[in-house]
């Protein structure tokens, strides 16, 4: 008994002891985006006092206003959420598809376009930038929704990960299918994908995260202001702003509010999806 | 083949067909153009002009390429294995059942997925060098205030501080995932034994976390090596800090779509890309010395 005890109050120190260096770090992790936060909400002096101030004399939400005003920042707005609800509905309707062909069904040569296809996975994004911008400019995508959605709707990646999803999958569902008589497609749509609702959550969070973010493909493929996204728009603001950082604060705040939000609503599915890709790779 | 299996197999190519051709076209295809247009001199708008080798030439003597080249290697043989590092003992903290582990795990992961341009904008305040946070809390303690971002000897690790606080949230999800994995059994025989905890750490945690910590490996050098957008936001208008920053993605930017150079920036990116193949292959080949499958 008194053992016991022992053993608990020990595990209780030990357990002190690793808050306590899980909470350190945890400032580190959280203080940029408090600095941020306090900052976007001060006037340009405030922002500029030695000793600086957490917390702002007056909340000035009307940086907010002032960016929205000075850029169109609505436009940059609409814009990566067209690219990133584009390439995630695309992702997920057609990795699934090809995805459900290889787990599933029996073709020739499906081994060897299998690995061709894995074979993409090894390719560095800057090694195809230059001649897709020659066949972006030579269909006349440039500048367009058309660049910056469909070259990324096709997946590798994504197709492998349902892939080994739906392999996990029992036979025995299908069989009963091909019993009552359905299509191959019927299989699919009516089996295979109201069963996998959360590998294709995990995969959408994948593109959403990626397309939310990308800098790269854009800055390439876009010089119209009209067609900048949310990271094109907010470095080129600072070009134009460089130190008058509650402004700056207030559009890095702006351009990163709904990807936390939509972490912090689905962020089991964010975890295990990364762990599940850690585990299957 | 019987009437059914040809109809399977014709159903199979159509399911596939959209995702092979799209790969073919916007990836595989440029992957092959790619390599062709590294052995050619081109603006971009006349037809490309073949010059062999000449390309590799230039670069092997081309200072700022090779200065790139270094700085790459610099940041990630510094972000790599400090990430990994750190990622390691926080997954091993929270691992050890304490209360608020979802709490902490959702701290340490929003860095990862917090847009990486709006990240660089506010570490470039954090380390404004007059009114920046870092050198305020630098200064009251009376420790020395470097100028993160404007001193060349420091510039590139200022961007590694900020690649390895974004990246640790991620390597530190995949760790522990690959912890949990692992049977209580093994520690609660060496307790009997009376082995130590970093003994037990180092004899059973280590080599059982092997594929995680490999996974982990290969993914960050491969990242690392293809560092761009930090750079561009935190240095990419000062010309005069390119040199101590300037990566090799970076160099492929400007001379692809600022100088127009669009053969010799395609050589560059296959010198990196052989760099991140060889790279991987190395470390495939050294797994089989410490990553044990279970």
């Amino acid at each position: 008994m008194v053992q016991l005890a022992a053993d608990s109050l020990k595990r209780r120190s030990g357990h002190l002891w690793v808050h306590a260096v899980l909470l350190l770090g945890s400032v580190f992790m959280v203080v940029p985006f408090l600095w941020m936060l306090s900052t976007s909400l001060k006037t340009y002096a405030e922002s500029m006092q030695v000793p600086p101030v957490w917390i702002p004399s007056d909340w000035h939400f009307d940086n907010y206003s002032k960016v929205l005003e000075t850029v169109n920042f609505t436009r940059y707005y609409w814009n990566t959420f067209f690219m990133t609800a584009g390439r995630t509905i695309g992702q997920l309707l057609l990795c699934s598809l090809a995805a459900y062909a290889f787990a599933c069904l029996r073709f020739p040569g499906k081994s060897i376009i299998f690995v061709a296809m894995l074979s993409v996975l090894m390719i560095p994004s800057q090694v195809v930038m230059i001649p897709s911008f020659v066949i972006m400019r030579n269909l006349d995508w440039l500048d367009t929704f058309y660049v910056l959605i469909i070259p990324g709707i096709f997946s590798a990646f994504g197709t492998f990960l349902l892939r080994q999803f739906f392999m996990g999958l029992p036979k025995e569902l299908e069989e009963a299918a091909k019993i009552d008589g359905s299509s191959y497609f019927g299989i699919y749509w009516r089996i295979y994908l109201p069963l996998s609702s959360s590998a294709l959550v995990s995969l959408a969070i994948f593109t959403i995260l990626a397309s939310w973010n990308d800098l790269q493909w854009p800055l390439i493929m876009t010089s119209e202001e009209s067609m900048r996204v949310l990271s094109i728009g907010i470095s080129s603001f600072q070009g134009q702003h460089a130190t008058d950082y509650p402004l700056l604060m207030a559009a890095a705040v702006m351009a990163t509010i709904p990807i936390i939000l939509i972490f912090i609503f689905f962020q089991r599915y964010f975890i295990e999806g990364i762990a599940m890709s850690g585990i299957k790779g | 083949m019987g009437r059914l299996a040809v109809r399977e197999a014709m159903w199979a190519y159509l399911f596939i067909a959209p995702v092979v051709l799209g790969l073919a076209v916007f990836y595989m295809a440029p992957a092959v153009a790619s390599f062709y247009l590294s052995l050619t001199q081109w603006d971009g708008l006349s037809s490309p002009s073949f010059i062999g080798l000449e390309n590799f030439v230039e670069l092997a003597q081309d200072e700022v390429y090779l200065r790139s080249l270094w700085n790459t290697l610099l940041y990630t043989f510094a972000t790599v294995p400090l990430t990994c590092a750190l990622a390691l003992v926080l997954a091993a903290l929270l691992n050890t059942s304490i209360k608020g582990m979802t709490a902490y795990r959702t701290i340490y992961f929003i860095p990862v997925i917090t847009m990486p341009i709006a990240v660089g904008m506010v570490w470039r305040w954090l380390y404004n060098s007059q009114y920046g946070l870092i050198n305020y809390v630098l200064g009251s303690l009376h420790l020395p205030q470097p100028n993160w971002l404007f001193d060349e000897r420091i510039a590139l690790m200022s961007i590694v501080i900020i690649s390895v606080w974004s990246g640790i949230g991620y390597s530190a999800v995949i760790l522990l995932a690959g912890l949990q994995g692992i049977s209580q059994n093994y520690y609660e025989a060496a307790d009997l034994d009376g082995a130590s905890k970093i003994y037990q750490f180092f004899k059973i945690t280590i080599p059982l976390l092997g594929p995680s910590l490999f996974f982990v490996l290969v993914i960050s050098f491969i990242n690392s090596f293809q560092v761009f957008d930090l750079v561009y936001i935190m240095v990419g208008r000062n010309d005069s800090l390119l040199d101590a920053t300037r990566t090799v993605v970076y160099s492929v930017w400007e001379n692809g779509f600022k100088f127009f150079n669009m053969g010799y920036a395609s050589s560059q990116a296959f010198v990196l890309f052989v760099v991140i193949l060889l790279f991987t292959i190395v470390q495939m080949y050294f797994q089989k010395k410490w990553v044990h499958y279970q």
